[in-house]
């Protein structure tokens, strides 16, 4: 039997895009799509948030995918099978309300494709037509697509570049989409803030509810900290535990992209410091 | 340490009158010099040295009906203590303590002994009170310096079996009594680490964590198991630990910060105290890089609040580096809820007092980064609920300070995890605490039990230790009798007329 945390699974999706199996039996018996968990890699480890990609009850794994963008991540793409983590606690956050909607459009944008897998497989559960919009800046970062293609009745794939797909945004898609066929029932928006935010725009125009899962900073992800708040519809809310889903046509995404940006340089300098280390390691 | 150790004036000691005993003055810790500790996280007193211990413990002149026993929410017999330290017989001074407070290191740290045992001292009527809490620390830091930590022997086997949620202080004080009564006990904790708020929110400088994580492992020595990571009402919900375990505990703590409510309260770097604190203290941003938790390098720092938190958040702003740390607080020093040790403190560290000024907003730069707070000046009205003077503010006395970092410690709710999930247990719909019976300790929910934060709203450590007693003892007689029906522990029902008064009132 593998070790609490133990690493399962790390494997490379994409250019700095893992996917993690971990081994967490009990989170992964009573997650639901849209939730999430917190992770430190040893005593010095920050704890960051991660959203739940998919798990199996049966093997008692969390499936995890993790793009590199700081020291932690770049630790974690370096743990080797059998390694393990210090501390993995979930699952954190409301579930995912689902219910038979109608037409559910469900848009991943890079990673966040990853997390809109499990909500994308429980509206079709739930008797939804589910039509999924996967975007990303170029070919090799669309991942998971053939996941998502049992997961959903039709996928649309469109890259920033061009290099697979339609060329163009995952916003234009959509447009073209409602115009063409007429308005999806609801629109489930999982990716960058950005992304998010000119998504919610749309569909404010269009009057379609929308659902965005937020990814703002934590630190304990049981509303003791108050370090994830978001203002939605004038209201602070505290995302680990009111969220980290909300209706995107409230969300102050600004608020959010400058919350999200606020140590920015200390990541930075942690994670040259980090690859630094690395290089000198190497070189020894 | 023992070299130090006088016989010849212990025996001088022992024969002093009471007169002269009363003579002697208060002993003082010696602590770290104010422009040294700034730039550490060092614990800021060093302890009485053994003779000052010695001289201290003959102060006291072992009243025949000692107040001070009652003056402590867990009952210490502090006269036997501190009669075995006047003796020089250390060993014995930390035996007598440990019959009822299995955490004397914490509590002769963090106890606000100046309005418990000491206040109520009879020599505080003429002199100074003896000083119980350093006398406390005394003999828990000699014992675990000396190596002499010794692992309370636990009843025999009872089959029962004990959930306690939360490894906080009242956590903690029932999963000891109820262990050493022989049931199984086990503790869940959402952190990775132990102690609840001695862990995640009282500093360094004030209660160093090896000496909570020696504690604790005492605690897991008598066979308690703690669960880290593992959340109660998202993990498993509180029923299915009742299947599990014949009676359960709910310790959850005041984990839910409150906010004004003002404008500008989103704006990068705002915190809310326990952020601040927990980024600080759990995670130990002080030593960034080398720890990977950021915290904001602050030149200009704003706390807002006038507690232990408040005092605990600005001195730790000023160890992180800040250039000037001012303490915003809405009413005068007398009101303020902090001790006045934490007060002088922070004072002799640097950290400026502005008093009577409440903030009524937070202005930000375009990166959406605090710049500014806007202040109104308040004076003091007449007395509201709380019999403090309501702070009333000067219309058009507002003005503004630069600062780069605020810190909102303004008090905090509990945390509504537990009760959010489980069906039957009845919250205090206005103040969202656990409906407990204060004097059982029993909530809404049969089997289920309840202390410290959850229970009464932020207070203390020690009165979430005191709960913490008073559960095990009502669980201990829960788990014999399988009984729940009952208003008052047996020997604690109230006399008829004190019945008839609380009818009236």
């Amino acid at each position: 039997m593998p070790e609490m945390y133990e690493v399962i699974e790390n494997v490379v999706l994409a250019e700095k895009v893992n996917r993690y199996r971990i081994y967490a039996p009990d989170i992964a018996k009573r997650r639901r799509a849209g939730q999430f968990i917190i992770l430190r890699i040893d005593v010095d480890g920050e704890r960051i948030p991660l959203t739940i990609a998919d798990a199996d009850p049966e093997a008692g794994t969390l499936t995890l995918v993790v793009q590199e963008v700081g020291k932690t991540t770049a630790r974690m793409t370096r743990l080797k099978l059998g390694e393990r983590f210090l501390d993995v606690v979930g699952p954190l956050g409301a579930p995912t309300h689902i219910e038979k909607f109608g037409t559910v459009a469900v848009i991943g944008g890079g990673i966040g494709i990853a997390p809109a897998h499990p909500i994308a497989q429980a509206l079709l559960e739930a008797g939804n037509r589910v039509v999924s919009i996967l975007g990303a800046r170029t070919q090799s970062l669309i991942i998971m697509e053939e996941e998502m293609r049992r997961a959903s009745d039709e996928v649309l794939v469109c890259t920033d570049d061009g290099s697979y797909g339609t060329h163009g945004l995952v916003t234009d898609i959509l447009k073209e989409r409602i115009e063409s066929e007429g308005k999806p029932d609801l629109v489930f928006a999982i990716g960058p803030v950005i992304m998010m935010k000119f998504v919610c725009k749309l569909t404010a125009e269009y009057d379609i509810p929308t659902v965005v899962s937020l990814n703002p900073i934590m630190v304990d992800g049981t509303g003791m900290c108050g370090g994830c708040r978001v203002s939605v519809g004038g209201k602070s809310k505290f995302a680990c535990v009111e969220g980290p889903e909300f209706d995107g046509h409230q969300v102050d995404f600004e608020e959010l992209i400058k919350r999200q940006a606020f140590y920015r340089e200390q990541e930075k300098e942690s994670y040259e410091c980090f690859l630094a280390e690395c290089r000198e390691k190497n070189t020894k | 340490m023992n070299d130090q150790i006088d016989q010849k004036e212990i025996e001088r000691l022992k024969g002093l009158k009471n007169k002269e005993r009363m003579e002697i003055p208060r002993q003082k810790m010696p602590e770290q010099h104010p422009e040294e500790r700034r730039s550490n996280f060092r614990e800021v007193p060093h302890g009485l040295p053994p003779m000052s211990a010695v001289l201290e413990a003959s102060r006291c002149i072992q009243c025949k009906q000692p107040k001070c026993i009652e003056g402590c929410p867990v009952g210490i017999d502090i006269p036997g203590f501190i009669a075995r330290v006047a003796a020089g017989d250390f060993l014995g001074g930390i035996r007598k303590m440990k019959e009822t407070n299995m955490l004397p290191a914490i509590c002769g740290r963090v106890c606000p002994q100046e309005s418990q045992c000491e206040q109520v001292c009879i020599l505080a009527k003429r002199k100074e009170p003896v000083a119980i809490g350093r006398l406390e620390r005394f003999v828990a830091d000699w014992e675990r310096e000396q190596g002499k930590m010794e692992t309370p022997r636990v009843g025999a086997p009872t089959g029962k079996s004990v959930g306690v949620v939360g490894c906080g202080p009242a956590g903690l004080t029932v999963a000891i009594d109820l262990r050493r009564a022989g049931h199984e006990v086990v503790i869940y904790e959402a952190l990775h680490a132990p102690g609840g708020v001695l862990m995640y929110g009282i500093p360094e400088f004030r209660l160093p964590k090896k000496i909570v994580n020696a504690e604790v492992d005492v605690v897991r020595k008598m066979g308690v198991e703690i669960r880290y990571n593992h959340i109660v009402g998202k993990l498993e919900n509180l029923d299915e630990l009742l299947d599990r375990h014949d009676a359960v505990f709910l310790g959850t703590g005041a984990g839910l910060p409150w906010f004004m409510g003002i404008e500008g309260e989103n704006l990068c770097g705002v915190y809310s105290a326990n952020e601040y604190l927990t980024r600080s203290n759990l995670m130990r941003a002080y030593d960034f890089p080398r720890a990977d938790t950021p915290i904001a390098r602050s030149k200009r720092v704003a706390v807002i609040g006038g507690g232990n938190v408040a005092m605990d958040s600005a001195r730790t702003a000023v160890r992180l580096g800040a250039e000037e740390v001012y303490l915003v607080y809405r009413r005068s020093q007398v009101e303020m809820p902090a001790r006045d040790e934490e007060i002088e403190h922070a004072k002799e560290e640097g950290v400026i007092l502005k008093i009577l000024h409440n903030p009524v907003r937070y202005i930000g730069d375009e990166k959406g980064r605090v710049i500014q707070a806007e202040c109104i000046r308040m004076e003091l009205g007449e007395p509201d609920a709380s019999g403090r003077r309501r702070p009333v503010p000067l219309e058009g006395s507002e003005f503004v300070i630069d600062v780069d970092t605020v810190v909102v410690a303004i008090g905090n709710g509990p945390n509504p995890l537990v009760p959010a999930t489980t069906k039957g247990l009845d919250v205090d719909p206005r103040r969202g605490t656990i409906k407990t019976n204060l004097n059982t300790m029993h909530t809404s929910k049969k089997g289920v039990f309840a202390g410290g934060d959850i229970a009464i709203g932020a207070a203390t450590v020690i009165l979430a230790m005191g709960h913490g007693r008073k559960a095990a003892r009502s669980m201990n007689l829960y788990l014999q009798s399988g009984e729940w029906d009952i208003e008052y522990l047996p020997g604690e029902e109230p006399a008829p007329e004190e019945e008839v008064d609380k009818k009236k009132s």
